[in-house]
């Protein structure tokens, strides 16, 4: 099953709408608790990272009886130097936005703790898209 | 003592006094009640006892069964073992020396507040989460409703849960060791626990986290307080202060917010109202919050005094219970007292078993046919209008939505749909009252004045 949701840049408030869904729907087909809650926290991030850094994003869930696809694409400045983004304490986020208490240089690095596959790809300027799969 | 079967709920509906309205159901935290022949139906699965539904009940339909007061008169020995909140019911000219008097007028032979010695129980929590360093923060496991909770709709909190008994198990264990201490035996010994609110007394009748409840009676807060009223006497009132002995300030505030949270961790936090607590172990299990040591989690607004079998207001409640502890010496003080002879044995007792998930929301055991059931699940909410209002007696149109794929309701429950359907003659106006009445009850919609539920207006 598909699950879609599209996101604005800016919005602090609505981060987190994804996640919450995602996660009622897993519960109901009986994912364990454990493999929710990695879920719930890389989609959380993601949503943030567009939040925080792009435009506006798009968000399609794929279930499958063993795994979860997320693919995550947004409009916005894009990632240079991708494995510097990986690593733990990086960020480009503004001063506004750390001080709402985001862009600590955590989100990918705990997205990629949290997901058993991840794909970035980036075109500076344009876009961002990030896929993660997690298998139940 | 006794041993009940599985899961034991104290919530039930007179089918009398039922109105058939949607009250109950739209207030329910865990969508557990539907309107089918026209009653309330509560799922035993998915209740976790808040009591939501019965202060939403306009028909006083919702009750709750308890232990008959006469039950005390078998038992030689036979305590009144309470929580400090039932002081807090009386208006401030009655005295606690009046409340005991009476209580001891009632029948009760011997009187514990049950909160004492609660330095134990701190003591006990303390330690807990200074060894365990598994989950973080940790959950306090006083709230019944909040641990029921937890483990239908959060299971990966259960780590976090604090392995510690209620403040009415270290009560009664005391008033055990002291009355056995004197030569009583436990048969002769009925310990009668009187209860703000629901939960409590479904976690007696079946024990969370223990194999079986020490208490031998639930009584509700209510029925007692029309009693003790009757019982004041205003002369000649005896000095009843050494009953209170081990009694102490963070005894009495324990059951209040902050009561315990105020006792525990660098940094805790206390949150009350059975909805604040969904929306932050949401946020919880997001991962969404700061680096909190300890979480204090209680059901009712303003917690135990705002129990729902409380017959005081909560906020006077509250109020009362603040005052009355200045007069009342804090825990630590209580470092050299005698009863600290009795610590190992009772702290020991205070330890529970851990507490399993009890997942409900899962649509089918069988991963493949719940992916079956959510997809067709999205595909029904498509034509459901979307306005959760009730009328197929389902909480709102997502978990019509889900009774449909469980098979427990079909499309022509929605009245909306239905509508739709007669303009396109596919169902007959007469087929379709009488889907109608099904749900609601016969003639419920002919016009008549003394129709149950006719005048709603006013709560």
């Amino acid at each position: 099953m598909e699950l879609n949701f599209s996101i604005e840049g800016g919005d602090f408030t609505q981060a987190g709408q994804a996640s919450s869904r995602v996660k009622k729907v897993l519960k109901q087909l009986g994912v364990d608790p454990k493999c929710i809650k990695s879920i719930v926290i890389a989609l959380y991030e993601a949503e943030v990272n567009v939040v925080a850094h792009a435009h506006r994003g798009q968000i399609r869930i794929q279930i499958e009886k063993d795994k979860i696809i997320t693919i995550i694409e947004d409009e916005g400045p894009g990632i240079p130097d991708i494995a510097l983004a990986m690593q733990e304490g990086f960020s480009t986020a503004s001063k506004k936005v750390r001080e709402m208490g985001f862009g600590a240089g955590m989100g990918l690095p705990n997205i990629k703790k949290n997901t058993n596959e991840l794909q970035i790809d980036s075109v500076v300027g344009e876009s961002t898209t990030v896929k993660m799969v997690n298998y139940f | 003592m006794h041993r009940l079967p599985d899961t034991y709920h104290a919530l039930k509906v007179d089918a009398q006094k039922c109105i058939g309205c949607t009250h109950c159901m739209q207030s329910c935290p865990t969508e557990a009640i539907r309107i089918r022949n026209g009653l309330a139906v509560i799922d035993k699965k998915r209740c976790v006892d808040c009591g939501q539904c019965l202060r939403a009940c306009p028909a006083k339909a919702i009750f709750v069964e308890q232990d008959d007061l006469d039950k005390i008169k078998s038992f030689k020995y036979r305590v009144a073992l309470f929580p400090a909140v039932t002081i807090g019911q009386f208006p401030e000219n009655i005295s606690e020396n009046q409340i005991y008097d009476a209580l001891l007028k009632i029948g009760f032979t011997h009187l514990y507040e049950l909160e004492q010695p609660i330095g134990f129980l701190k003591d006990s929590i303390k330690e807990y989460c200074r060894k365990d360093k598994k989950a973080r923060p940790h959950i306090s496991t006083f709230c019944p409703s909040v641990v029921r909770l937890i483990q239908i709709r959060y299971p990966s909190l259960l780590d976090n849960l604090i392995p510690r008994k209620a403040p009415h198990d270290l009560g009664a264990h005391l008033a055990l060791e002291q009355l056995q201490n004197q030569g009583a035996q436990r048969d002769e010994i009925g310990i009668f626990y009187i209860t703000p609110c629901i939960a409590k007394i479904s976690s007696v009748k079946s024990p969370l986290g223990e194999k079986e409840s020490i208490v031998d009676g639930v009584i509700n807060m209510n029925v007692l307080y029309n009693k003790v009223r009757k019982n004041i006497r205003t002369t000649d009132i005896p000095d009843t202060s050494d009953r209170r002995e081990t009694l102490t300030r963070d005894g009495i505030l324990w059951s209040l917010t902050r009561g315990e949270a105020r006792h525990f961790g660098e940094r805790s936090m206390a949150i009350d109202g059975i909805h604040n607590v969904i929306r932050f172990l949401e946020r919880l299990e997001n991962e969404e919050v700061p680096d909190i040591d300890f979480l204090e989690l209680r059901a009712c607004d303003q917690s135990c005094a705002g129990g729902n079998l409380t017959a005081g207001n909560r906020f006077l409640t509250v109020e009362r219970l603040e005052h009355r502890a200045k007069r009342y010496e804090s825990s630590s003080k209580f470092k050299d007292h005698p009863i600290q002879r009795l610590a190992p044995k009772l702290k020991s007792k205070l330890i529970s078993d851990p507490i399993d998930a009890k997942p409900v929301f899962i649509l089918d055991r069988d991963r493949e046919k719940a992916l079956e059931k959510m997809s067709k699940m999205q595909r029904i909410i498509c034509f459901l209008p979307g306005i959760d209002c009730g009328a197929c007696g389902a909480p709102n149109c997502q978990a019509l939505a889900e009774d449909m794929v469980n098979q427990k309701a079909k499309m022509s429950d929605c009245v909306f749909l239905q509508q739709t359907w007669q303009e396109e003659n596919k169902i007959s106006t007469s087929k379709a009252l009488k889907n109608m009445e099904k749900k609601w009850g016969k003639d419920r919609f002919k016009a008549d004045c003394n129709k149950r539920g006719r005048r709603n207006e006013g709560f």
